[in-house]
């Protein structure tokens, strides 16, 4: 294995080891705080594939972490409380609406595919302040979490944990296939210029609104799972401070690889954890950090791991 | 009250809001337009101004000296981010920039909190600004409202003026349509972002102090209206200060009639219960759905200001 | 009857009072190697533009193979086997080279919406990238970044995309731009051993390799093509003698 390898396996194994180590230390909070994390990773890894590999910045990917959440919030709210239903559901209806979405948005180009997604987000938050039916501005209670036919109990912090783990790796492992694929070949191209191809014979829009498609179901399933994580559900997942945030995790994580999104989460969350520790105006810190850091420490994390070798 | 002095006072009310987006959008699409630069942060200057003016009217006792330091204050403010934060965004990429001004609204949003606290602050008019004046019979509209759209449109008259007849205008048009070439030109091109940068802050703390009495001055208030302002410059084109006006004014009356009237104008299509509960989320989503419509048949914008590059 | 690749008419295209293409018309035929060469400002750039599909000319008509194409765009015209260089290197800089000239055949290798196989792991996709970059010359470098090779590699390897796709059309937009003497000869070399077999547009300023690869040359002087015609007929017109050399020649 090469020492990249071994290293992204360490963090892994780490991440595998948690619970136990959490509960032994009588520290059973980072077992939430890092399932959070987790779900997280899987927005920002999902964000990943359009903005860190196919170069389209859209600051709007909250908007599926709301239609997700509400999803499963809904159906919950009238009584369906299928998980397989749910979350199915969850991802279906993410898929749509990013597919309307990038529709319109993916024809334009620059300042204003970042203003577009953006509104169209503000768009959706604005709408789930106003449907009164689910809480409105205050947002919904999820008391019963999906159920998964007793195959696993999501009120079991453990159990919940592992499960988020393993669709994480799922996650990442997908994104991998799709970026190595042809498609994602295409994507990567069209990033890299756009231009050339184009005359090699290659529109760059179906490619990138498939691409758009499936980050957003991705985000949707992050969606289901931090409502089940939070129990709560507002219009605040769609706050465009969240996209924000979302974007942040991809770009300090280093855009453009696989582990960067992870890393990501973990750096900003694991900071905003410690700052609101210290002090409740923590943004008055994180927010100048963020600036230094995209300022000066543009490769992001994943740029600290051991360089991987050139494939040929 | 009738119908029609209510649509008259409405359309008004949209007006105004429609001189406030424009204040906000001329700077921010010139902007975007010369520098290519993505800038969060217009809507945190928006907000400076609005508390750095309470402040300064509070100070000095008087109204007009208030504004002139608030607007100074803001202008300070703008350029003291321009040196320390903007110059090196210049020449990354747009992710860099959003990513940068984003961690400045932060900063921007929890400093004004750490001075003044989350509450909204109370802002004071003079008694000349305060009351009603009655423009057509059975109308008694806010002389404040009047006041604020008369000074958005003296503004507009002002920026066309500069913009079409002056030399500056002139390289402001050519910047927005053709940067390098300006560039190349010999232009100080340091200078003239310096210069367009700072009418653009200038432009949002004036927006802000206006707006103030009307909203509430509170933190995040910049945000709130920022997103509107990327709607009217995505329908107006960017870089362009006509589509920011026609844009401004659009939105300004679509959104404010929207909220209005749309509930009872759908409560006689559809059922009065299905009204009320579709009527304000559509009239929330109101200019989304334009900007979409507008996008499907001219994705450059009304007015662009981009010609070849 | 040799068939025509490609018969542009009556092109005209115009930037407001700027008039860049003046009613150009001209054909290439199955197997020749075409030059257009012609002063700068000539308005080349705006020529090759819309026959590439980055520009919709204002009137006129351009046939590829028979097939109206004047209103396809350029992927669409890719698709059909028409191939360009870029003036100014347009490669893609993160990828090898390898990477580079597989998705040029990629392009032309079925559909692009496959998710789960690796590209770099289809040998429908790397044998023939490695082939041409074996004809061009860069056979040894297909690893290196194709923002680390030299510039005159680079070049190569814009010719290499373009022949990857096997066009029926080939337009180079001054291939040996920037290239040193030696490097230039190559090139020209390998150029004059693809002619007959392929079917070229040389737009280029280098008149040792326009007279030395071109069948027939056409002149382009702000935007109307004033002679075209085999090279010994164009050297001596007279018009393109004071379009080159000035109104004393």
């Amino acid at each position: 294995m090469s020492r990249r390898a071994l290293a992204l396996a360490a963090l892994a194994a780490l991440l595998v080891a948690l619970p136990p180590v959490a509960a032994a230390l009588g520290q059973p909070y980072y077992i939430d705080l890092v399932r959070r994390v987790m779900i997280f990773a899987i927005a920002a890894a999902s964000l990943n594939l359009i903005l860190g590999f196919g170069g389209l910045v859209s600051f709007g990917h909250a908007a599926y972490l709301g239609v997700g959440g509400y999803s499963v919030g809904i159906l919950a709210f009238y009584g369906v409380n299928n998980g397989w239903l749910q979350w199915a559901v969850a991802i279906v209806a993410s898929a749509l609406v990013a597919l309307v979405i990038g529709a319109i948005s993916v024809r334009t180009r620059g300042i204003y595919f970042i203003m577009i997604t953006l509104a169209f987000t503000q768009m959706l938050y604005y709408l789930g302040i106003s449907a009164e039916e689910f809480g409105g501005d205050d947002g919904m209670r999820l008391k019963v979490k999906s159920q998964f036919s007793g195959l696993l109990d999501l009120d079991h912090p453990v159990a919940f944990y592992y499960l988020v783990l393993v669709l994480l790796f799922a996650v990442l492992y997908l994104v991998r296939r799709i970026v190595d694929s042809r498609f994602g070949m295409v994507l990567r191209a069209s990033k890299s210029n756009e231009a050339r191809s184009r005359a090699i014979g290659f529109s760059p829009y179906p490619y990138q609104l498939a691409a758009f498609v499936i980050a957003g179901a991705i985000c949707g399933l992050a969606g289901a799972l931090l409502a089940n994580h939070t129990a709560y559900i507002t219009p605040a997942y769609m706050d465009w401070t969240r996209s924000g945030e979302i974007m942040f995790m991809v770009i300090l994580g280093g855009a453009g690889t696989i582990a960067g999104p992870a890393l990501g989460a973990f750096a900003l969350l694991v900071v905003e954890d410690l700052l609101s520790g210290w002090t409740a105006h923590w943004q008055v810190i994180l927010g100048p950090l963020l600036v230094l850091s995209v300022l000066f420490f543009r490769r992001g994390l994943a740029g600290l791991l051991p360089r991987e070798a050139r494939r040929g | 009250m009738s119908y029609g002095i209510l649509v008259f006072e409405q359309l008004l009310n949209g007006i105004q809001l429609g001189v406030t987006l424009f204040l906000m959008a001329a700077g921010l699409t010139l902007v975007f337009g010369i520098m290519n630069l993505v800038n969060l942060a217009h809507g945190s200057l928006y907000m400076v101004g609005a508390y750095l003016t309470v402040c300064a009217v509070q100070w000095t006792g008087s109204y007009l000296a208030g504004v002139a330091l608030g607007l100074a204050g803001t202008l300070v403010v703008g350029m003291l981010v321009e040196v320390i934060a903007l110059r090196t965004l210049y020449e990354r990429d747009h992710l860099d920039q959003v990513l940068a001004t984003f961690g400045l609204i932060l900063f921007f949003n929890e400093a004004i909190v750490l001075i003044w606290g989350r509450s909204a602050l109370y802002t004071s008019l003079p008694a000349w600004l305060q009351g009603h004046v009655e423009l057509i019979p059975g109308s008694i509209y806010p002389v404040y409202r009047v006041a604020v759209i008369g000074v958005g449109l003296a503004v507009a008259a002002g920026l066309w003026y500069v913009v079409t007849r002056t030399r500056l205008g002139m390289l402001i048009r050519a910047g927005a349509s053709n940067r390098t070439m300006v560039a190349a030109l010999g232009v100080n091109i340091r200078l003239l972002y310096t210069l367009v940068f700072g009418l653009g802050a200038a432009l949002a703390g004036l927006a802000g102090l206006m707006a103030g009495p009307i909203y509430a001055v509170q933190p995040g208030m910049g945000e709130l209206i920022l997103i509107q302002v990327f709607v009217v410059i995505v329908i107006g084109g960017i870089g362009s200060i006509r589509g920011a006006l026609v844009g401004s004014l659009v939105v300004g009356i679509v959104d404010t009639l929207g909220r209005a009237f749309l509930k009872p104008v759908l409560g006689h299509v559809i059922s009065p219960p299905a009204a009320e509960a579709a009527g304000p989320a559509l009239a929330s989503m109101l200019i989304y759905l334009l900007m979409a419509v507008v996008l499907a048949l001219r994705p450059e914008g009304l007015f662009p200001a981009r010609g070849g590059r | 009857m040799v068939e025509a690749i490609l018969a542009v008419s009556g092109l005209r295209k115009a930037f407001g009072a700027l008039v860049a293409t003046d009613g150009v018309s001209l054909d290439v035929r199955e197997g020749e190697t075409h030059a257009i060469i012609g002063p700068n400002g000539a308005g080349k750039t705006t020529l090759i533009g819309q026959l590439a599909g980055n520009l919709r000319p204002d009137e006129g008509r351009i046939l590829f193979a028979g097939q109206d194409v004047t209103r396809l765009s350029a992927p669409q015209r890719a698709r059909k086997g028409f191939a360009r260089s870029f003036q100014i290197t347009s490669i893609y800089r993160d990828f090898t080279a390898l990477d580079n000239v597989a998705l040029a055949v990629q392009a032309h290798a079925g559909h692009s919406f496959r998710f789960w196989r690796p590209a770099r792991a289809e040998a429908a996709l790397r044998q023939p990238a490695r082939e041409v970059l074996r004809e061009v010359g860069l056979a040894g470098r297909a690893n290196v970044l194709a923002a680390e090779l030299a510039h005159g590699e680079q070049r190569q390897l814009e010719v290499a995309m373009a022949l990857a796709t096997r066009p029926r059309l080939l337009l180079l937009d001054e291939p040996v731009a920037g290239m040193g003497l030696e490097e230039s000869q190559r090139m020209v070399q390998f150029l004059a051993g693809l002619k007959g077999r392929q079917s070229i547009i040389l737009v280029e300023h280098d008149m040792d390799a326009v007279f030395t690869l071109a069948d027939r040359i056409s002149v382009l002087v702000y935007g109307r093509i004033v002679a075209s015609g085999a090279p010994a007929e164009v050297r001596a017109n007279p018009e393109v003698k004071r379009a080159y050399l000035g109104e004393d020649a």
